[in-house]
């Protein structure tokens, strides 16, 4: 039943689709290299601070991160300068499943030179491992520099410095369409009672104010954690939100309730939501990566989200504040106070040979930010080195501009650092039952009952 | 239903004469409703494929809006995905399709080599101990393979050989010893006893019994595990992921699980990557199917 014409038309079939990938193989090739003499953006910096660890010419420093394509790439440029001072080689390895492989990696003795760490929560087990080495005196004389001490204060365990700042991202945002704003005369609110009088008004002139989206795989729920810890940080101030987070007050307290109600009187309005998505249960369906596109359409208007939001938008959108779309800062309950909700990277070290030693300052010095500034976009540091100017997006500016605002109070995601029965389970999985109809009562006592005793 | 179809056998059926189980399941299977069904089914199994190959050549933004099925209306073909996918400055997918290759044949190798010899040992050799090592080798292959992750790793790293493609062929071939050595042992116990009795006979030892006699006997057997062996390395992702631990020997699998972007923006060339990783399973599948399906036989019909 297995003639030899049908076996050779298989093993034809089979020659092509090889044949075929090794043609596309060479199509890349000859596209790459007509354009890989301009990624040269990065400048000479000045090498002396380098020069103090010793010669570490030939050296290789290894860095295991989350990161990967295309974010990666303005991270590798951003090493040539160092690369070129001291001679070393900077090994990156991006992985998505970073957060599991990295304990295994740590546990098993098979750490990478670098890491760096998304979560205070994951950086505490890090260390926890006995495999991690505190930062070096240098590493933390920038630290004290150029970030504030509540960036320093996640980065330390049990008193010990061990991991400088890297990135940041500006989770208290809110996007929006300058273009409406203007043709319907809204203005950007300041507090939060003229974010609720826009919200009115725009209901009142036909439209659905708000778009929200919370499916994200098996994280579906965390956008709604955000709304809830921005809230808990306005209605209940910085203190109140620490004391939160490490449960020193409960989770169905008075304090987080409300926060969770002052988040349903938006989410779970339907005169509110879901603009160009449909009712409220549409949150849940609706993935985090599309739920802010409607406002391009102009089926809704307002869309909170982080900042690392603006490579959601087609490459076309012009995001900026005289653009198709753009982010105003989530206001606080009044002028005085500004608290900021945010997340970001720390590097934290497994070797304390010079090479690595050399790198991590380089990493922590304004240097290094200003030089990643110059060759990326969507990122940004709460580096206070960092010259705005540098950034090329608008909206990184604007979360520069937020992070180093003097006023601006910084609190890390809480569910990062809560435990992770809380803050990667029952947190989204709970809120995520809330938007499909769950009282709030019942969610915040079922998320206290799981937290770990 | 078989009165009203016309027979398809060229040997005449003559009644009474007792029909051989062959002819009859043929005659069953030949049925024109399980002919439907089966393309009904293929059909059906193969859209999404489909889907993911005419995705690939659409650009971007369609297919970020649209469905694949828009393309029949709206033709755009575009072969920047496939671009992209091979960029050596970034992603570089050939790299990693090369270490694919490189780490899946000593993965296939390694463990055929190891289990033919084990099987042959345990069906036809007499050793203390035998049917309790058989029992032990058999009860390994409900150890999920999870459990041994850290340990495993603890032990390259004590060793010297981690970050190596030295971890990926250990640890492939560990995992797939103990079903190896089972399917194996089930396919050589099949082979009468006289023959084995007759080389014996004829002054061969073991080693010639095995070579001249046996692995002639076992080729399809060989070829039917290694295709289930090469398949499952190539498709694998948790091994790599956790004793690669470097993007010099890591395989296409782990790049492509990158390939979406930080925060799954770039989810668009998913559907090129897949395809550039999916071109060789297809065509081992392809070119040696016939040994897939008598090796799915095998060991199942012992008695």
């Amino acid at each position: 039943m297995f003639g030899h014409s049908s076996r050779s038309r298989v093993a034809l079939a089979g020659a092509l689709s090889v044949g075929l990938a090794f043609s596309l193989t060479a199509c890349g090739d000859s596209d790459s290299d007509s354009s890989s003499g301009d990624d040269n953006k990065a400048a000479a910096i000045d090498c002396a601070p380098y020069a103090a660890f010793g010669d570490i010419k030939g050296k290789t420093v290894t860095i295991y991160t989350g990161i990967v394509t295309p974010e990666d790439t303005p991270h590798k440029e951003s090493y040539k300068p160092f690369e070129d001072c001291t001679g070393a080689t900077i090994k990156y390895e991006g992985d998505k499943a970073f957060e599991t492989q990295i304990l295994v990696r740590a546990k098993a003795g098979n750490p990478p030179d670098l890491a760096f760490v998304p979560q205070p929560g994951l950086l505490q087990q890090l260390v926890a491992t006995g495999k991690a080495v505190e930062a070096p005196a240098e590493t933390a004389a920038n630290v004290d520099k150029f970030f504030g001490e509540d960036w320093k204060a996640y980065g330390t365990v049990d008193g010990k410095f061990y991991a400088a700042p890297l990135g940041a991202n500006v989770k208290s945002l809110v996007w929006y369409s300058p273009t409406e704003f203007k043709d319907k005369g809204y203005t950007v609110p300041t507090t939060l009672d003229e974010l609720k009088a826009l919200s009115d008004k725009i209901v009142a002139d036909g439209g659905k104010p708000w778009c929200a989206g919370i499916a994200s795989g098996e994280a579906t729920g965390w956008p709604l954690t955000d709304w809830m810890e921005d809230f808990m940080l306005r209605l209940s101030g910085p203190e109140t939100y620490d004391k939160w987070v490490k449960h020193e007050i409960a989770f169905n307290g008075p304090e987080s309730t409300a926060a969770l109600e002052a988040v349903g009187s938006y989410l779970k309005n339907d005169a509110y939501v879901n603009g160009g998505l449909g009712d409220v249960k549409s949150i849940a369906s609706t993935t985090f990566q599309d739920a802010g596109l409607p406002i391009l359409e102009g089926s809704c208007s307002l869309h909170r989200q982080a900042s690392f939001y603006a490579a959601n938008f087609p490459t076309d959108t012009k995001v900026a504040e005289d653009g198709d779309i753009y982010a105003f800062y989530l206001p606080s309950k009044d002028t005085t106070s500004k608290p900021v909700l945010g997340g970001g990277e720390f590097v934290l070290s497994f070797a304390d040979r010079p090479e690595v030693k050399a790198f991590q300052t380089y990493l922590s010095s304004d240097v290094w930010a200003n030089t990643k500034a110059k060759v990326s976009s969507g990122w940004v540091s709460a580096n206070n080195g960092l010259k705005v100017e540098n950034l090329t997006n608008p909206i990184d500016k604007l979360s520069a501009e937020i992070l180093q605002d003097p006023n601006a109070t910084f609190r890390f995601d809480g569910s990062d650092m809560m435990p992770a029965a809380v803050g990667s389970n029952a947190f989204w999985k709970q809120t995520t039952n809330w938007i499909t109809g769950q009282d709030t009562k019942t969610t915040v006592d079922n998320i206290e009952s799981a937290w770990p005793k | 239903m078989t009165t009203s179809t016309p027979v398809v056998i060229e040997s005449p059926d003559v009644p009474g004469k007792k029909v051989s189980a062959a002819t009859a399941a043929k005659r069953k299977l030949t049925s024109p409703w399980a002919s439907l069904a089966a393309i009904v089914i293929a059909v059906l199994w193969t859209l999404p494929t489909f889907g993911l190959l005419v995705s690939s050549f659409r650009p971007e933004r369609a297919i970020k809006t649209t469905g694949w099925w828009t393309f029949f209306s709206d033709p755009k073909v575009t072969f920047e995905n496939y671009e992209a996918v091979f960029d050596p400055d970034s992603i570089n997918l050939a790299d990693f399709f090369l270490n694919s290759i490189v780490i899946a044949l000593p993965a296939v190798i390694i463990p055929l080599c190891l289990a033919s010899l084990a099987a042959y040992a345990f069906a036809w050799m007499r050793f203390p101990g035998k049917n309790f090592l058989f029992i032990v080798i058999f009860a390994l292959q409900i150890v999920p393979l999870q459990v041994t992750l850290i340990p495993l790793l603890t032990l390259y790293v004590d060793m010297g050989i981690a970050n190596t493609f030295w971890t990926l062929w250990l640890s492939h071939s560990a995992f797939a010893l103990p079903l190896a050595i089972y399917i194996l042992h089930n396919f050589i116990k099949e082979v009468p006893a006289s023959l084995i009795e007759a080389a014996r006979m004829d002054g061969a030892g073991h080693v010639a019994i095995f070579f001249r006699v046996l692995l002639p006997l076992l080729t399809p057997a060989l070829a039917a595990f290694g295709i289930f062996q090469f398949l499952w390395v190539w498709n694998d992702l948790l091994v790599s992921l956790t004793f690669a631990g470097s993007p010099e020997i890591s395989p296409i699998t782990v790049q492509l699980s990158n390939l979406s972007g930080t925060r799954g923006t770039a989810w668009h060339l998913l559907s090129a990557g897949a395809f550039v990783s999916i071109l060789v399973p297809v065509t081992v599948f392809l070119l040696l199917q016939r040994y897939f399906v008598r090796g799915l036989l095998a060991g199942s019909v012992k008695g």
